[in-house]
């Protein structure tokens, strides 16, 4: 359902409060595990995007190693260490391939939008674990990054790095909340239920789908580059198809009402995936699959119609 | 008379060895409401088809205000000023009677660089209710539309067809589903404040009483031909219509 109450910016300053706020009360161990939800949460958070437009993405793993890749690469082997500069070409790497495969992939829905995204994926899995020179499929480690000359040392880096993706995550949902609200991203659902009419009404909806797989894939090359920042370290498992179909499981768990949903979401599934493996080292894998399970017959609408519903009561 | 909003010149509809459509020249006029009645297969949707692009005719044109739009697209009619709706009404059922009016006004603005911009705007919001309340739908603007009855879905239907004054309104069968005691009732609805835009009208209808009473000028088509076209009165009591067109209607 299209929702009216997207534009609400002191929401997501609160949000980002709390999580900085939290961040410094949190044992390392957790705070870490939200770091990298946080990045992966961008992730979920463009695959939740395209659902609305009824494009499941089973290879949005693909922007999202990209992201990682560039940051990597520039650091470890261009010495670019800045991390402005190291984001700014994870955003630009991903959408220019989100541009290229937009142009190819927008007129394609349903299952064979879903597979040709998880060919293309497959493919450059392929092509990392054949690169030896990028560690074939141990990937690389890459060197601490600096803010603007300044590389922070071993005691504050985490903190460090944990406020810059809290920071940079919350910005991305308020931006991505503002593409909601936008023409475009209206359009989205109109896409998903009747393409025909919206023809008939003067709209394109090869454009709308055009425009939010961009939007993903800018989305998804951010949060690989925080991943490749928060870790120190990338592989091709971020372009893999098992890492693609974790942001899809997420991104039916956390629901479609919220920007944010999908970042809580995401942080929920390391939790339990956490503690799954500590209890069951042979069969965390069940675990997830029955959670998934419940919530597809229970919460149809994902986790966030928790929320929707207590606030329509 | 002024000129001709909508010309068409020996449109011809051919599918394999199927021939839906041919010898059709018509042409309307501004401001004028016209009924096309005939039984089934006659060839009207498939007109209406032709005329907003989404089939290409085999041959013949298509002049819409002078201009030539023979084989364009939907969207490509739809910017140039055509809407239709439909027999079965298109619609968005998930989404709220005023949502789906705002999704046809938003639309409207595509082409225009208008998805770029904040789609909900207060004047946005204004028009959209506004559209609801003219088309006698305001009370349900904010209920899901696919629990709606199916009156109410087919006055949504042309109420969105009707967003950012079209200069022609083709509407295909607009009561059918609709019961036999309401559709006056519900013409009536739809008519008038399509008539207040000063909008071109052309409907699809096999009930004789609604063609009569609505449309000034009828063409009747039978097997995919131009049976007759004038006056209603007069079309509707010429020999060949009563014994081809209105004997078979309910067939």
């Amino acid at each position: 359902m299209m929702k009216t109450d997207f534009r609400r910016e002191p929401l997501y300053i609160a949000i980002l409060a709390v999580l900085l706020i939290v961040g410094f009360f949190l044992p390392s161990w957790l705070r870490f595990l939200l770091q990298t939800a946080l990045a992966g949460g961008l992730v979920a958070l463009g695959v939740a995007l395209q659902m609305r437009a009824g494009l499941v993405n089973f290879g949005q793993g693909l922007y999202y190693a990209l992201g990682g890749y560039a940051v990597g690469m520039l650091a470890a082997q261009a010495g670019i260490t800045d991390i402005f500069i190291l984001l700014i070409a994870a955003v630009l790497v991903s959408t220019v391939a989100g541009i290229v495969l937009g142009l190819l992939l927008s007129r394609y829905r349903e299952i064979f939008y879903a597979m040709l995204s998880l060919a293309v994926s497959m493919i450059l899995y392929g092509l990392l674990v054949k690169a030896a020179w990028l560690g074939s499929t141990d990937g690389f480690n890459i060197p601490p990054v600096s803010y603007l000359g300044w590389t922070p040392d071993r005691a504050v880096r985490p903190d460090i790095y944990y406020v810059t993706t809290a920071v940079l995550t919350v910005i991305a949902c308020l931006a991505t909340a503002r593409y909601l609200t936008s023409g475009a991203g209206m359009l989205c659902e109109a896409v998903a239920e009747n393409e025909i009419r919206l023809e008939y009404l003067g709209a394109s909806p090869r454009k709308v789908a055009f425009i939010v797989i961009v939007v993903a894939s800018a989305l998804s090359g951010l949060g690989g580059g925080l991943l490749a920042m928060s870790t120190g370290h990338v592989d091709p498992l971020m372009t893999n198809w098992t890492t693609s179909g974790g942001f899809v499981f997420v991104a039916l768990l956390a629901g479609r009402g919220s920007t944010i949903a999908p970042v809580i979401g995401f942080f929920l599934l390391e939790l339990v995936r956490t503690y799954a493996l500590d209890l069951a080292p042979n069969a965390w894998q069940m675990i997830l699959g029955l959670v998934m399970l419940a919530v597809i017959l229970l919460l149809p609408e994902g986790l966030w119609s928790l929320i929707e519903r207590r606030r329509k009561a | 008379m002024s000129d001709p909003i909508l010309v068409t010149e020996n449109l011809e509809k051919r599918f394999g060895g199927v021939v839906a459509a041919s010898e059709i020249s018509l042409s309307l006029y501004p401001g004028e409401t016209l009924a096309v009645i005939g039984s089934n297969g006659a060839g009207k949707t498939t007109f209406v088809n032709m005329v907003t692009g989404y089939l290409k005719p085999s041959s013949g044109t298509i002049r819409f205000r002078g201009r030539d739009i023979t084989g364009s697209s939907p969207r490509k009619t739809a910017q140039a000023g055509i809407r239709r709706s439909f027999q079965i009404s298109q619609i968005f059922p998930q989404l709220t009677v005023l949502e789906n009016v705002m999704i046809a006004e938003i639309a409207a603005a595509d082409g225009k660089g208008g998805l770029r911009r904040a789609a909900l705007t207060d004047a946005r919001m204004q028009t959209g209710r506004a559209v609801l309340d003219r088309f006698g739908l305001g009370q349900h603007s904010d209920t899901a539309v696919g629990t709606l009855p199916q009156g109410i879905k087919k006055q949504l239907d042309i109420a969105m067809a009707a967003i950012n004054d079209p200069a022609l309104i083709l509407l295909d069968e607009p009561t059918s589903g609709v019961s036999s005691d309401e559709k006056i009732e519900m013409m009536e609805r739809v008519i008038a404040p399509l008539k207040a835009d000063d909008a071109t009208l052309l409907f699809i209808e096999h009930d004789m009483d609604i063609v009569t009473r609505f449309a000034e000028r009828t063409v009747a088509f039978y097997e995919g031909k131009i049976l007759a076209d004038g006056p209603t009165r007069e079309v509707l009591s010429e020999d060949d219509v009563r014994k081809y067109v209105i004997g078979g209607v309910h067939a």
